[in-house]
């Protein structure tokens, strides 16, 4: 099969990246069906950034070895908020946007993430929280085919992250476009996803469906099981606390 | 169970009469509190006045302050002041104009193409290893003893730090910032105009408020040069006839202009960066 003939969204063929010699990515092969929802895990170094970053190319500096297709419109979302600090709120989100239904949009994108009161302040005055609602507004906003999301809530505190669980899962509900999540919080990627995936060394090492239905809870014994699958496969005893 | 609760109330009254607990100590200075800066300054004019006063500083060695403000009052009031205040200012914000766009110009140039970089970066760097003062024979030679060359020599003094601030604020720029821009798609005068540029704003101010302060510096050497104008020249035919309070006038020009041009920069500043007061506040 071809890229060409590929009727998904993503799909890459022994796609490798190398810094200065060292390997990083080694040989990933993929095919994700549209408007599926996949969370990558893995440990640290494992290859998860790499092969977002892959996706979304924004890795110039690296060695590239193998292929990969994704839709036309891409957005990622960043673990920082990257909002620019000398743009208000809603002109970060309308940076780059050309058409003139840009800004009410933006204004309905900034209501729907919860801080449609916040479109003409700077970002520096928002909380983690609020800032990284406003970058989930950005990228949504694109209306794309594929969101690229880096740990996107890594750095938000437990309370936010089951926030923004909800609120991410909500608008991606709405269009459905095809999600890659990277992410090391194996209850985030249960909730979340349809599949996850554990990289290790840089390929693919296990591939599970999450055959879960929505709104799902963590006392689910079919949660819990696969929550105890993945925590071994990443190199963490569950029974020592 | 009686005793224990007996115990941990008589332990909790002990504790109340103990003394407030010791705070660590400060370590780091506190917040000053505002216009105190100005105590440093005050002293030392106090006691040079006091100096004066009590026959320790000669007037032929320095004038009094008081001596000085009163010439200064007087050389305003018979208009022999102003002329070379204005003829100077002329000099040295035509030198600062044109230095402040030449060098941004380059520092753009050079921090937005590498072809620039490649061509400017050496260039300038050159240029800020050479004194100023050292190119006043060549530049003599070149466009003769009048005002083009001492607007010249204060247009390339300017030029050095404006160019390498907002150059390194260019280069500093953070790499997050042009990853979002090719992710969001920006075109690249997009990416100038709303990233680069913007980003590069605070090293430019900082750049700005040294050559406000560096356009006068040159110009007592400047003004020994050919003309009967200005507060260089004023001050050094002063030296001359032993008039230390003239020169003592010049200084405090020199003072009172370094801080008013610095304080109009950091207003300006603070306007056009209104979003950093969001930072960190």
């Amino acid at each position: 099969m071809s890229i060409h003939d590929f009727k998904g969204a993503v799909f890459t063929r022994d796609l490798s990246r190398s810094f200065k010699g060292r390997e990083v990515l080694g040989g990933v092969t993929l095919d994700i069906p549209r408007g599926q929802f996949v969370a990558l895990l893995g440990e640290s170094g494992s290859g998860k950034t790499t092969l977002l970053r892959a996706l979304a190319g924004l890795d110039d500096d690296a060695d590239h070895g193998g292929t990969y297709s994704v839709p036309q419109s891409v957005s990622v979302l960043f673990q920082d908020s990257r909002l620019l600090p000398w743009l208000s709120v809603i002109d970060n989100l309308t940076l780059g946007l050309r058409h003139d239904r840009a800004v009410p949009e933006a204004q309905a994108m900034l209501e729907a993430v919860g801080i449609g009161d916040k479109a003409r302040v700077w970002p520096g005055t928002l909380s983690g929280g609020q800032k990284q609602r406003a970058a989930l507004a950005r990228s949504l906003l694109r209306s794309p085919d594929l969101l690229l999301a880096d740990e996107p809530f890594g750095a938000l505190d437990a309370l936010t992250r089951l926030k923004m669980h909800a609120l991410l899962f909500r608008l991606v509900e709405r269009r459905r476009p095809t999600v890659i999540l990277v992410t090391h919080d194996v209850d985030e990627a249960l909730l979340l996803a349809d599949r996850i995936l554990v990289l290790r060394d840089g390929a693919i090492a296990e591939d599970h469906a999450v055959p879960l239905s929505h709104p799902r809870r963590t006392s689910h014994p079919e949660f819990e099981h696969l929550r105890l699958r993945l925590l071994a496969s990443l190199g963490v005893e569950t029974n020592l606390v | 169970m009686n005793d224990m609760s007996s115990e941990r109330i008589e332990a909790m009254v002990i504790r109340k009469d103990r003394p407030a607990p010791q705070r660590p100590p400060m370590l780091a200075p506190g917040k000053l509190p505002r216009g105190t800066r100005l105590l440093g300054p005050l002293l030392v004019v106090v006691l040079w006045e006091a100096a004066s006063r009590f026959g320790l500083l000669s007037p032929y060695t320095l004038a009094a302050p008081s001596t000085a403000v009163a010439t200064g009052i007087s050389m305003i009031a018979d208009g022999s002041l102003l002329p070379h205040l204005a003829a100077s200012a002329g000099r040295a914000y035509a030198g600062l104009f044109l230095g402040v766009v030449a060098g941004l110009v380059l520092a753009l140039a050079a921090g937005l193409t590498r072809t620039g970089e490649a061509l400017l970066d050496g260039l300038v760097q050159v240029k800020r290893a050479i004194p100023t003062l050292a190119l006043i024979p060549l530049v003599i030679l070149w466009l003769g003893i009048g005002e083009v060359m001492k607007v010249f020599l204060i247009f390339t003094a300017v030029l050095v730090p404006v160019y390498i601030n907002t150059h390194a604020a260019l280069r500093g720029i953070d790499m997050g910032h042009v990853e979002l821009a090719r992710t969001l798609g920006l075109t690249r005068a997009e990416f100038i105009r709303k990233v680069a540029l913007p980003g590069a704003l605070p090293g430019f101010f900082v750049s700005l408020r040294l050559a406000v302060t560096l356009c006068w510096t040159s110009l007592v050497v400047l003004e020994l040069i050919n003309t009967q104008t200005g507060i260089g020249y004023l001050m050094n035919r002063a030296r001359d006839w032993g008039q230390t309070d003239i020169i003592v006038v010049g200084i405090f020009i020199y003072a009172v202009l370094g801080l008013l041009s610095d304080a109009v920069v950091r207003v300006i500043e603070a306007r056009a960066l209104s979003w950093r007061r969001s930072i960190g506040s």
